[in-house]
C-alpha cells in the first residue's frame, strides 16, 4: 500500500524536478481514486536537496470482498481475495502496480511537457517498498531488480516477533538505488515487478495484459536473464485457458474451497488431486510413458477390450487407450471432478465424433464405495492410485475392485521406494509425491498383491517399469491380477479387516 | 371381479362401455370408419392421440404415408409420456393390423396398464364414401379401405388372446354413434378411504395370537368401536397352527366392511390348491391343507372365492398410503399389470439364492424415494423398522417373533409376542432388515448424486449433486475409516447481527454481534431457560473412544484402532496414529474415572469438543494468512506514519490522513493481538488441550437430547477425573430469557469473557432438542464472537463505522436453515447410531452433513 520514491539534487538540478516527473506538485498532498481504493500522492520531503514522493493505496477491504461474490461474474477469482483478513490493504501488491499506473501514467509514458528534456535525464533514485509480498524470496528480488541497473537492499520481515520458529514472512523490506535510470524507467520496473513478486493477480488475465506487459518491458523485458519467468508469472500460469473454461473449474472449485474452510485448511491442500507437475501432453514425463507403455501390453496380452482406468487422473491413459480401436469400450473414473473436467478437455469430449465418444466415458467414482456401474468389464487398471489411499481404507478398495467389480484383469502400478535412490533430485526420505501415503518396497507390494489375489481368487504375476536395476529394482513395479478360471463365478471372502499382512494369508486360507 | 364403482352414470339409449381411468385405449377401425369423431365425443380432447396428428407434426402433412414410421415413433412416445405421468391415452389409428396392437400391447405392459380395445366395425362402403367426402382423402385409392377391413375382420377373433383386458366391438354405425363410455376406478385406487387403519403383518395361521393384537388394539369381534379399518398385508395361511381359523376371522372382518386385506404369496399358492391345480405341498402348505380338511366344502368355497376376489395392492389415504405383501416400488403404485401383481406378491429379487437356498430379495426400499408411505409384509424381520418412508411388518410371529400392526395415520406400533415357536425357521431372523444387511459395504450409490435423506426431526432434507460430489473426494482422499466416522458435527449460525440500536445498551454501536440479540431471538421462540458456555478457540474434534480394541472390534468392526479423533470435515485430527491412541487413551481413562462406562450402560462414547490450540491444525492457515497479514501491515505501517508527520511537518494537509493511517495501524496490532491468543507451542501432546462440550452417543442410546445441564454435569466429572492435564473445562452461565436482570448478566458474563480476549460465547436452548410454538426445530445453538476475536473474521479494521455499518448487512437466513438442516442430520445419525442400523444408513447421514457444508453460505457467518 505505500512506497515513496526519492532523489537528491542541486540548484542547477533541484531534487524537486521529481514534482515535474510525476505531474505532482510537492507542496500538495492529492487523492486519485483508482478501482480498488484511493490512492494518495504526498511529499514527506521537498527541497532542492532531497525530494520523496510517497504513494499510499487505501484499500477497501470490504468492497474487495464484497466484489469478490460470484466468481466469473466479473469477481475475484483469487479466493484469498474472498477473505476479509486479506494483505492487500497493507502490501504494496500487484493492487499498488495498478494504482501506479493510474497515477503516474504520463511519467510511465516519459512525458513532460513542462519540461520536455527533464524524463530521458538519468537521476539519483532511492526507491523504498516496506512492505513487499516476494513470492521466491528475497533471492529473487535481487535477482530481478539487479539485472536492470538496481542497487538492491532486501530484509526479510518476520512472520510474528512472539513466534520467532514461525520464520520469516513472504513480506520484504525492499530499498532500490541508482543514478543510471530514469523515473519512466524506475516505474515500468515497478509496474512490472511488484505483479511479478505478488504473484496473486486480481482480475483476469486477459488478452491485453500481452500488450501492456510488451510496453512496459519494452527495452528492458527481452534482455532481462529473468524474462521467461517474469513473462509466465505476470501472465500467469493460466493465461492459455480460455475464460469459460477457467469459469468452470473455479466454479468446481468452490464447494471444495468451502469444505477446506471449515477445516482451517487452505484449500490446496484438499484440492490437489491435479498435480500441475504430472505429465501433460506438452511435457511428458519418460516414466510415466514407460508405465503406459507397460499397462497397454498388459492389456494387450490379456485380450481386453472394456477397459476400466481406475483413478484416470486427467485421462492420459484413456486417451491412450482410444488411440487403440481393440477397446470398444473406455471408461475413466475418478474421484475428484476438477481432474474429470481437465481429462474431458484433454479428449476434447464435447467436439468428439459419435462414433468415438460411444466408446469413451468419464465418471465421478469412489474406490473405497463399491459401485454397480464398474462391473462386468475384461479389465481395470489402477494406476498410481494406491499409495493415494490411507492404508486402512485400502481393504475397502480391494473389495470394490477386486470383490465388486471383480473384472477379469486387474493392473496396479505404484511406485517402488526402494528406487528412490536413484533418484538424484529426491531428497533422502522423501516420497515421490506429497499426496503419496506410503510407498512400498518390492516385497511390501507383492505380500500385499499375493494376499489380494489370494483372497478375491486372482492369480497375479508382476512385471518390472522402466531400467531394473540389479540392486533396487525398477521405479515403477506392476502387478497383473488374472481371476482364475475355477473361481470366477463362486463366492469369495467379505471385505477383509484392515490387518496386516501376515494375517492376511491366514485368513485367506481360513 | 366387476362390480368396481360406476363414477358416470350410463345414459339411458345406446351400448354403454366401461373403460378404467388408467388405461391405453386402442381405437380399431378402418379409414373413415369414424374413429376421430368417436374419440373427439367420449374423450378428452388432450387424451386422444391420432396418427394422422402426428404425421402433421413430423412432415406438415397428415396424409404423408412415407412419414409413417417416424409418426408412429412420435405417438409411442407421447403416449409412454402419459401413460408414465398416470394419465388414460387414446389412440386414434386404424390399428388393424396385428403389429400395430402388438407394439401397443408393449407400450401399456410397459407402463402397466391396461390395454383396452374398441373396435369399429363399419361398412366397407359407409368408410370408402366418408373417405370420398373429405378433401385430403378425396384421391385415396379404394382398395385401402378395402384391406383395413380385410384385415379387421380377421384380427377381431384375437384381440383377447393378443393381450387386450377389455374388448369392446361396436358393430355398425348406430352402434357407433350410440355408444357411451364409463369411466370405472382400478380395484386397487381406493385413495377414497382415509382410515384411520390398523395394518397387521403375516400371521401365518397364529389366530391366537391375531386375536390377542386385534384385542390390543381395541378390536371387539372384528369391530373397531371408533371406527378403524383393518388391513392385512396377507400371508394369512401355511405353518401356523390355524389357518383357518385366522381365514375366518379375517374373511369375516373383510366382509362386513371392517377389513381390508391384500393376498400374499402363500394365498396365492393355496387359491391355485383350491382350484385343483397341481402345486407343492411345500413351505407350510401341507398343514394348511391338513388343517382345512376338518372344514366344511362349503368354507372351501367361501376361501376360493376370497382369495380369488383379492386385489394385489391397494391405494390408500389419497395417495398417502400403500399396503401390498412384499413391497411395491413408486411407479408400480396404482398400476394394474401382471408385473405389478407378481412384484407385490413375491417382490423383487436378485436372481441369486443365498447359503439357505433362498431368492435374495432386491433391497428395493433402499431405493424407494415416493411420498407414499408403502406397508407391507413378507420377508421376516426382529423388528419393525422404517427405512425410506416404507415398513416391513413381518416380524415372524410364526417363527416365534412376534405379529406387529401399525396404527396408521399415527405410525404407532402394536405388538404380541409368539406363543412359542410354531415353525422351524430355514435361516435365522436376526440382522437382516429387508433393504439392509448389517455387513454390505458401503455402495457409490448411498451417497452419489441428489439425495434425499429421511430425518426424524426435520423431514426430508435434500443433498445437491454438485455437493454430494465435492464431499466424495473428501471422504474418499481424506477422511477416517468410515466406520469410526459415526457423526459430524453442524455448522451454528451466528446471534442476529446487533443492529447498532439501543437494545443491549448505547455501548452496542460498536458491535456485530452482541449477546442480547441472541437472548431476544430465543425469547422469541418461546425458550425461557438457556445456556451459555464460553466458547473455545481451537477446532472443532469429534472423539469416538472405546473402552477397548475389543469393544472397537465388535460394536464398529475394527482391528486395531480403539476409537478416532477427527476433524469436522472427518479427517483424522493426528496424521500419526500413535497420538491419536495417546489421546483417546487418556480420554478413555478420564471416562472410567468418572464411572460414565457403567452409569451410561455402554463400552464407547461420541464426544463433542474442541481442541486446542488453534495453532495445532489451522498452523498453515495461520502462517500464509493471518501472520502473514499481521507481518505485512507490521511492516508497512511506521514508514507511511512517518512520511506523513514529515509531509504534515512541512504544511501539507494530510492530518486527515494521517488520523485515519494511525487508527488503522492500532487496528492492526489488535488483530495481531487478536490471533496471538489463540496460539501457542505444544510438544507431542504437552500443551494439547481438549474442551468436551457434549456427550453424542452411546451404545443404544442417542444423547443429543439429554438438556445441557445433565451434560455440563458429565463433563465436569469428565474433567475432574482427568489425571493427564488433557481436559479443559468449560465455563458456563444460565440466563432466563424473560428476566432482564438475568440476561443482563448474561452480557455482563459475555464481556468479561470477551474482554479477556475470550472468543466469545454459545448460547444453546438447556432443553438441548427444542421445539417452538409452530413445532419447529429451533436453532440449538447461536454463537455470539467477541468484539476483538471478530478482527480474524472480519478483518483487521472491521470495527471502523463506515466497515461495521457495511457488515451489518448480512443475511443470516441460509446460515440459519444450513444449521438446522445439518442438526437435524446430526441427530439423525445419531439416532440411526444408538439403534444400531446398519452401516450405510449411518454414512448416508453424515455424508449428508458433510454435503451441506459445501453449500455456498457466506462463511465468516
Amino acid at each position: 500500500m505505500f512506497l515513496t520514491i526519492t532523489t537528491t539534487g542541486t540548484p542547477e538540478n533541484p531534487a524537486t524536478d521529481l514534482g515535474f516527473l510525476l505531474h505532482k506538485h510537492p507542496d500538495k498532498a492529492q487523492l486519485f481514486s483508482t478501482s480498488y481504493g484511493t490512492a494518495y500522492v504526498f511529499y514527506p520531503e521537498a527541497t532542492e536537496e532531497r525530494c520523496t514522493a510517497a504513494l499510499l493505496l487505501e484499500v477497501d477491504p470490504v468492497a474487495l470482498v464484497r466484489r469478490g461474490r460470484g466468481k466469473g461474474r466479473g469477481g475475484a477469482p483469487d479466493s484469498a481475495l474472498a477473505q476479509y483478513v486479506n494483505d492487500r490493504p497493507y502490501a504494496a501488491s500487484s493492487l499498488v502496480a495498478v494504482a501506479l499506473s493510474a497515477v503516474f501514467s504520463t511519467a510511465m509514458k516519459g512525458q513532460c511537457n513542462a519540461r520536455p528534456e527533464l524524463p530521458s535525464r538519468p537521476l539519483p533514485l532511492r526507491v523504498e517498498i516496506p512492505s513487499l509480498p516476494a513470492r521466491g524470496g528475497p533471492d529473487l528480488v535481487t535477482e530481478l531488480f539487479e539485472p536492470l541497473g538496481w542497487t538492491v537492499q532486501v530484509r526479510p520481515v518476520p512472520l510474528d516477533t512472539a513466534f520467532p520458529e514461525w520464520g520469516d514472512s513472504r513480506y520484504v523490506s525492499l530499498t532500490l538505488e541508482s543514478a543510471t535510470l530514469t523515473v519512466a524507467q524506475a516505474l515500468r520496473h515497478l509496474y512490472v515487478l511488484l505483479p511479478v513478486l505478488d504473484d496473486a493477480k486480481h482480475y483476469y488475465v486477459s488478452a491485453d495484459e500481452v500488450d501492456k506487459l510488451l510496453r512496459a518491458g519494452e527495452s528492458w523485458l527481452a534482455g532481462h536473464p529473468e524474462h521467461k519467468l517474469i513473462t509466465s508469472r505476470y501472465l500467469s500460469r493460466r493465461w492459455s485457458l480460455t475464460q469459460k473454461a477457467m469459469d468452470r473449474l473455479e466454479t468446481e472449485r468452490e464447494e471444495l474451497a468451502r469444505l477446506a474452510e471449515a477445516d482451517d485448511t487452505a484449500v490446496e491442500e484438499i484440492d490437489n488431486a491435479v498435480d500441475p507437475d504430472t505429465d501433460t501432453e506438452e511435457r511428458p514425463v519418460p516414466l510415466a510413458v514407460r508405465r503406459r507403455e507397460a499397462i497397454l501390453e498388459a492389456l494387450r496380452d490379456r485380450r481386453a477390450a472394456r477397459v476400466l482406468d481406475l483413478g484416470c487422473g486427467q485421462g492420459q491413459l484413456v486417451q491412450a487407450l482410444l488411440k487403440d480401436t481393440r477397446y470398444r469400450e473406455v471408461v475413466g473414473v475418478d474421484v475428484s471432478m476438477r481432474a474429470l473436467t481437465i481429462a474431458s478437455r484433454r479428449l476434447r469430449l464435447e467436439r468428439m465424433g459419435e462414433r468415438q465418444a460411444s466408446r469413451v466415458r468419464l465418471l465421478q467414482g469412489s474406490l473405497v464405495y463399491t459401485d454397480n456401474r464398474l462391473k462386468g468389464y475384461d479389465a481395470a487398471v489402477l494406476s498410481e492410485v494406491i499409495e493415494h489411499l490411507d492404508l486402512p481404507r485400502l481393504p475397502a478398495l480391494e473389495y470394490s475392485v477386486f470383490g465388486s467389480a471383480r473384472p477379469r484383469t486387474v493392473v496396479v502400478t505404484t511406485p517402488n521406494v526402494e528406487y528412490n535412490v536413484r533418484w538424484e533430485s529426491l531428497p533422502a526420505g522423501h516420497s515421490r509425491h506429497g499426496d503419496h501415503r506410503f510407498e512400498w518396497t518390492r516385497e511390501e507390494f507383492r505380500a500385499w498383491a499375493d494376499s489380494v489375489a489370494a483372497r478375491y481368487g486372482y492369480d497375479v504375476e508382476y512385471r518390472p517399469v522402466g531400467p531394473d536395476d540389479p540392486e533396487v529394482g525398477p521405479p515403477t513395479q506392476l502387478a497383473l491380477f488374472t481371476l482364475c478360471a475355477d473361481t470366477g463365478g463362486e463366492k469369495h471372502a467379505g471385505p477383509a479387516t484392515p490387518a496386516r499382512s501376515d494375517n492376511d494369508r491366514e485368513e485367506a486360507a481360513a | 371381479m366387476s362390480d368396481a364403482p360406476v363414477i358416470e352414470a350410463a345414459r339411458p339409449a345406446g351400448r354403454v362401455l366401461p373403460v378404467t381411468d388408467l388405461s391405453l385405449v386402442v381405437l380399431i377401425g378402418a379409414s373413415g370408419s369414424g374413429k376421430s369423431t368417436f374419440a373427439r365425443r367420449l374423450f378428452k380432447p388432450t387424451e386422444v392421440i391420432s396418427s394422422d396428428f402426428c404425421r402433421g407434426l413430423v412432415s406438415d402433412d397428415e396424409n404423408d404415408q412415407s412419414a409413417t414410421k417416424d409418426a408412429f415413433d412420435v405417438l409411442h412416445y407421447i403416449a409412454g409420456k402419459r401413460l408414465a405421468a398416470g394419465r388414460r391415452t387414446v389412440v386414434d389409428a386404424t390399428n388393424v393390423q396385428p403389429e400395430a396392437r402388438r407394439q401397443l400391447i408393449q407400450l401399456a405392459r410397459e407402463h402397466d396398464v391396461l390395454p383396452i380395445a374398441i373396435v369399429l366395425d363399419v361398412p366397407e362402403p359407409v368408410c370408402a364414401e366418408r373417405n370420398a367426402a373429405r378433401v385430403d382423402r378425396a384421391d385415396m385409392p379404394r382398395r385401402v379401405v378395402q384391406r383395413h377391413t380385410r384385415e379387421l375382420k380377421r384380427s377381431l377373433r384375437h384381440l383377447e388372446r393378443e393381450g387386450f383386458r377389455k374388448v369392446h366391438v361396436l358393430r355398425g354405425v348406430a352402434e357407433v354413434e350410440g355408444a357411451t363410455v364409463v369411466t370405472e376406478k382400478r380395484f386397487n385406487d381406493l385413495t377414497h378411504l382415509t382410515g384411520p387403519f390398523d395394518i397387521v403383518g403375516d400371521i401365518h395361521g397364529c389366530s391366537n395370537e391375531l386375536e390377542a393384537l386385534l384385542g390390543k388394539l381395541g378390536y371387539v369381534d372384528g369391530v373397531h368401536p371408533e371406527g378403524r379399518t383393518a388391513v392385512f398385508v396377507g400371508d394369512l395361511v401355511d405353518r401356523g397352527p390355524d389357518s383357518p381359523g385366522v381365514l375366518r376371522r379375517v374373511m369375516s372382518m373383510v366382509e362386513s366392511g371392517n377389513a381390508l386385506c391384500v393376498p400374499g404369496n402363500h394365498e396365492n399358492k393355496f387359491g391355485r390348491y383350491l382350484r385343483g391345480r397341481q402345486v407343492q405341498h411345500t413351505h407350510g402348505l401341507a398343514e394348511t391343507i391338513a388343517q382345512m380338511d376338518g372344514e366344511s366344502e362349503e368354507f372351501r368355497e367361501r376361501v376360493r372365492k376370497f382369495i380369488d376376489g383379492l386385489v394385489s395392492h391397494y391405494v390408500l389415504d389419497e395417495g398417502r398410503l400403500v399396503v401390498c405383501h412384499a413391497g411395491l416400488p413408486e411407479k408400480y403404485h396404482g398400476r394394474t399389470s401382471g408385473r405389478v401383481r407378481s412384484h407385490a406378491l413375491y417382490g423383487d429379487t436378485t436372481g441369486e439364492t443365498d447359503e439357505f437356498g433362498l431368492p435374495v430379495r432386491y433391497p428395493w426400499a433402499e431405493d424407494y424415494r415416493g411420498r407414499a408411505a408403502v406397508v407391507y409384509g413378507h420377508t421376516p424381520v426382529p423388528t419393525a423398522t422404517w427405512l425410506n418412508n416404507t415398513i416391513c411388518l413381518d416380524t415372524g410371529v410364526v417363527f416365534g417373533g412376534k405379529l406387529t400392526a401399525l396404527r396408521y395415520p399415527e405410525r404407532e406400533l402394536v405388538e404380541v409376542p409368539a406363543e412359542r415357536v410354531w415353525y422351524e425357521p430355514v435361516k435365522p431372523l436376526v440382522g437382516e432388515a429387508p433393504g439392509g444387511h448389517q455387513g454390505r459395504p458401503l455402495d457409490l450409490a448411498d451417497v452419489h448424486g441428489k439425495r434425499i435423506v429421511e430425518t426424524r426431526h426435520a423431514g426430508r432434507i435434500a443433498v445437491r449433486e454438485e455437493n454430494a460430489a465435492a464431499a466424495l473426494e473428501v471422504i474418499s482422499r481424506f477422511a477416517v475409516d468410515p466406520r469410526l466416522l459415526p457423526y459430524l458435527p453442524p455448522t451454528m449460525a451466528p446471534t442476529a447481527t446487533s443492529k447498532g440500536d439501543a437494545r443491549g445498551g448505547a455501548a452496542d454501536e460498536h458491535y456485530l454481534e452482541h449477546p442480547a440479540e441472541a437472548f431476544a431471538q430465543y425469547a422469541a421462540a418461546g425458550v425461557e431457560r438457556v445456556v451459555c458456555e464460553e466458547k473455545h478457540m481451537g477446532s472443532r474434534a469429534v472423539a469416538l473412544v472405546c473402552r477397548d480394541a475389543a469393544a472397537a472390534r465388535e460394536r464398529f468392526g475394527v482391528d486395531g484402532p480403539t476409537g478416532s479423533l477427527y476433524t469436522r470435515t472427518g479427517r483424522p485430527f493426528f496424521d500419526d496414529e500413535q497420538v491419536t491412541e495417546e489421546v483417546l487413551g487418556r480420554l478413555r481413562s478420564a471416562i472410567g474415572g468418572a464411572g460414565l462406562w457403567e452409569e451410561l450402560d455402554t463400552d464407547w462414547l461420541l464426544l463433542d469438543g474442541e481442541l486446542l490450540p488453534w495453532s495445532l491444525k489451522a498452523g498453515g492457515l495461520l502462517r500464509n494468512q493471518y501472520a502473514a497479514v499481521g507481518a505485512a501491515s507490521g511492516a508497512v505501517f511506521p514508514g507511511a506514519l512517518s512520511a506523513l508527520e514529515a509531509a504534515g511537518s512541512r504544511g501539507v494537509d494530510v492530518s486527515a490522513l494521517l488520523d485515519r493511517q494511525r487508527e488503522r495501524a492500532a487496528d492492526a496490532g489488535r488483530f495481531t493481538q487478536a490471533y496471538r491468543r489463540y496460539c501457542w507451542s505444544t510438544e507431542g501432546l504437552d500443551g494439547v488441550r481438549f474442551a468436551p462440550f457434549q456427550l453424542l452417543a452411546g451404545q443404544g442410546r442417542s444423547l443429543a437430547g439429554v438438556p445441557h445441564d445433565a451434560q455440563l454435569a458429565w463433563l465436569d466429572r469428565l474433567v475432574e477425573a482427568d489425571g493427564s492435564g488433557l481436559l479443559r473445562s468449560t465455563g458456563r452461565l444460565l440466563v432466563d430469557t424473560g428476566d432482564a436482570a438475568s440476561v443482563a448478566a448474561g452480557v455482563d458474563w459475555w464481556l468479561e469473557l470477551t474482554g479477556q480476549g475470550g472468543e466469545g460465547m454459545v448460547v444453546k436452548p438447556l432443553g438441548a432438542v427444542v421445539r417452538d410454538a409452530e413445532g419447529r426445530l429451533v436453532q440449538p445453538g447461536v454463537k455470539c464472537r467477541g468484539r476483538e476475536y471478530l478482527r480474524i473474521i472480519y478483518g483487521p479494521e472491521y470495527t471502523r463505522p463506515d466497515h461495521l455499518e457495511r457488515l451489518r448487512q448480512r443475511h443470516l437466513g441460509h446460515k440459519r436453515s444450513l444449521a438446522l438442516r445439518e442438526y437435524a442430520l446430526g441427530l439423525e445419525a445419531l439416532d440411526r447410531l444408538a439403534e444400531g442400523e446398519p452401516l450405510w444408513r449411518v454414512h448416508e447421514a453424515v455424508f449428508a452433513v458433510l454435503s451441506l457444508e459445501s453449500e455456498p453460505v457466506d462463511p465468516r457467518l
